[in-house]
């Protein structure tokens, strides 16, 4: 049923090669069984070595977006279930991010210690006069943390859970999340007053008193992305190794066998698109908290479509591999925008093509092609 | 927003209710015939190869810029004939788009037939290398083609009722390709190979047909079919880069609404979307209106997953 899962035909290691070709099938080897300390060495130390402090503000950013791809390859690569709306949930986590520092930013602003705290400044522009009932609870950030990441997963899974129980699967189910991001950025950009409409939530110099926009908080905050997403690529190669994961592959191979074996593979798919939803609304917390703004362009269709390709170059198939695609294609376009900026989406749309037609496994599979890794031992 | 409804003309002290129930039901079967003609497109390709075109806006842009140069060469070069320009703008929009996907076809989306969600993918990256080449070729900015003189002015059915002739026009032109494709489809021999193939790729196979023939003119067809919708929409709004990504969405929750084995189901679902979008547009507000035709159509997904009208078989 599914092509990526056959195995290259011919092993290489059985053929004689020459000593070049076989040191450079052990160094990818090596590379490969060593991926995750090696990633660790690359986040936590290599970046940071050679970076500057611009440079390592853009390396967070795409980091925040990794955490999407991580998602996604879990539930594309492992589950089968190709989301186009992977931007509702990082969207979701940044604008909750969002609301709360721009309370803080609000309530920190002079003005207020003698009026009394004012509403934001694009409610006011909005002529909205007091400050809705579901802003308050994110005046907290004991309130607004937790929510950023719990809202996304629980309106994931409930929406998963719910759509695979009857049954709308693969192309469909693309299409209902395809249709939610849609109505994700129209929602955002339409409540202006709510919102901040199509300009998002923008001028947040603080969280909880601590600027973000100190070089300090750039290096730190570097940091806690690099930890978490790290962490993240764990939680995803721990959920894979159990048994919960190998009844996941085995329902993306061949759900109605795993059916009819007694499993409801609706619930292995809602947890799996709950985990990606997790992820992805995590990296959208940070990445508001790097940047000190949350806005509708990162929540739409274009982005979501966007981070399928992160995880796509990678590797879908590869946790790892997902932060280098993130990497890669972030720095990519940062390096188009700086100087070609026309020719950026030639590039993408041909990154688009290319991998989905001659790469489909990505990086990852270009290196087990070259080191003659087969399927099976893979994590 | 997706029909600009500025040439019609409103005369806001005589209007009555009843008469802004006619122009939105009007200015919503217009907006019915570009759905219907993009969605039938999409239907034939994705119903017979579980095919999923994320370029086929971009393919319907492509059939409204040939409208376009269609009409900038008859001004400069034979202004006496710029009245027939736009039937012809019609037959090369489709001309133009079905080399195009048959040149697709062949090109790359045959390599991904077993692989449905990277067909998307696919697409949607050539999707974005066609918006960046309208806009370097034709500008950032929309054209606008100018009506030919015999559609210009409009239909007074009453004082203050005024239905533009070149929507009227284009009514017609949906009706009529749709009544073309269902003869194509239903009674001549292209028809019976393509609905074979849809039923049972392997029988047909086996009974000596071409298959890959058939993919590749199918999905030329409804590249085609999405190329008159591009010149249908000349008459309705201006053309710009992105008016591509404007309808893909509307026209995926179309076919997916109506139910992908059905052309019939499609077209009431494009009718019946076309009709709430121009409803609820006067109701509520554009943005609003589209929020609730998603929300309501992931509903219907839900309750009946293969659409609105589709045939109940046991797989």
């Amino acid at each position: 049923m599914n092509p990526i899962n056959v195995s290259p035909p011919s092993a290489p290691n059985d053929v004689v090669t020459p000593v070049g070709l076989r040191s450079l099938h052990w160094a990818i080897a090596f590379l490969q069984r060593h991926a995750l300390v090696i990633l660790a060495v690359m986040l936590l130390v290599a970046i940071p070595l050679l970076a500057s402090t611009f440079r390592i503000g853009l390396y967070a950013k795409y980091l925040s977006f990794g955490f999407c791809a991580v998602g996604l390859a879990l539930c594309w690569g492992y589950g089968g279930i190709l989301s186009l709306g992977q931007g509702i949930f990082f969207g979701l986590g940044s604008y909750a991010m969002a609301m709360f520092m721009k309370l803080e930013a609000t309530n920190a602003d002079p003005a207020a210690a003698v009026f009394g705290p004012a509403v934001p400044d694009f409610m006011s522009w909005n002529r909205i006069e007091s400050l809705p009932w579901w802003w308050e609870p994110f005046n907290s950030a004991w309130f607004a943390l937790p929510a950023a990441l719990l809202i996304p997963t629980v309106i994931a899974f409930v929406l998963a859970y719910a759509n695979f129980r009857k049954r709308v699967g693969g192309v469909y189910f693309s299409i209902v999340t395809l249709a939610l991001a849609s109505i994700m950025s129209i929602l955002i950009i339409g409540q202006q007053g709510y919102t901040g409409g199509v300009n998002g939530i923008t001028n947040m110099a603080t969280f909880n008193g601590m600027s973000v926009q100190s070089d300090t908080a750039v290096w730190v905050m570097y940091y806690i992305t690099a930890v978490l997403l790290l962490l993240a690529v764990v939680t995803g190669m721990f959920i894979l190794r159990s048994r919960l994961g190998k009844v996941l592959v085995a329902i993306r191979d061949s759900e109605d066998r795993i059916r009819f074996s007694g499993y409801d593979p609706a619930l292995f798919k809602g947890f799996i698109f709950a985990v990606a939803a997790f992820f992805s609304a995590l990296g959208g917390a940070m990445f508001t908290l790097q940047v000190g703004f949350a806005s509708p362009s990162l929540a739409g269709i274009v982005p979501s479509i966007e981070m399928v390709i992160y995880a796509a170059v990678g590797g879908r198939l590869s946790l790892v591999g997902a932060v280098y695609g993130a990497l890669l294609v972030g720095s990519a376009k940062s390096y188009f925008s700086e100087t070609f900026p026309s020719f950026w989406l030639y590039f993408l749309g041909a990154l688009f093509i290319l991998v989905t037609m001659f790469m489909p496994k990505g990086l990852a599979g270009l290196m087990d092609q070259f080191s003659g890794r087969s399927d099976e031992e893979k994590s | 927003m997706l029909v600009n409804f500025d040439r019609f003309t409103f005369n806001l002290e005589t209007m009555m209710s009843f008469d802004i129930f006619v122009m939105q039901a009007f200015g919503g079967v217009s907006l019915f015939t570009v759905l219907a003609l993009m969605a039938l497109g999409l239907a034939i390709v994705f119903g017979l190869m579980g095919v999923i075109n994320m370029a086929h806006g971009e393919i319907m842009a492509l059939g409204a810029y040939t409208t376009y140069l269609t009409s900038l060469l008859f001004q400069s070069y034979l202004p006496d004939f710029a009245g027939f320009y736009f039937p012809i703008g019609v037959v090369l929009a489709f001309g133009v788009t079905f080399l195009f996907g048959l040149l697709l076809e062949r090109g790359m989306i045959r390599f991904l037939y077993a692989r449905p969600l990277d067909t998307m993918l696919s697409t949607w990256g050539l999707s974005l290398i066609l918006q960046q080449l309208f806009r370097q070729v034709f500008g950032a900015i929309d054209v606008n083609v100018p009506t030919v003189s015999w559609l210009q002015g409009a239909w007074h059915v009453s004082d203050t009722i005024q239905l533009p002739l070149s929507r009227i026009f284009i009514l017609f032109l949906t009706l009529g390709v749709a009544a073309g494709l269902y003869f194509f489809l239903f009674r001549s021999h292209w028809g019976l190979r393509i609905r074979a193939v849809m039923q049972n790729r392997t029988m047909a196979g086996a009974a000596g047909i071409n298959t890959a023939n058939v993919d590749a003119v199918t999905f030329a067809l409804g590249c085609g079919l999405a190329g008159i919708a591009g010149a249908a929409l000349t008459m309705l709004a201006a053309t710009g880069p992105s008016t591509g990504q404007q309808y893909i969405v509307d026209t995926f929750v179309v076919v997916v609404f109506g139910g992908v084995q059905s052309l019939l189901g499609t077209f009431m679902s494009a009718f019946m979307i076309g009709q709430m979008q121009s409803m609820l547009e006067y109701a509520l507000s554009g943005s609003m209106a589209k929020v609730l035709i998603l929300s309501l159509v992931i509903v219907v997904l839900y309750f009946r997953p293969n659409g609105l009208f589709s045939i109940k078989v046991r797989r």
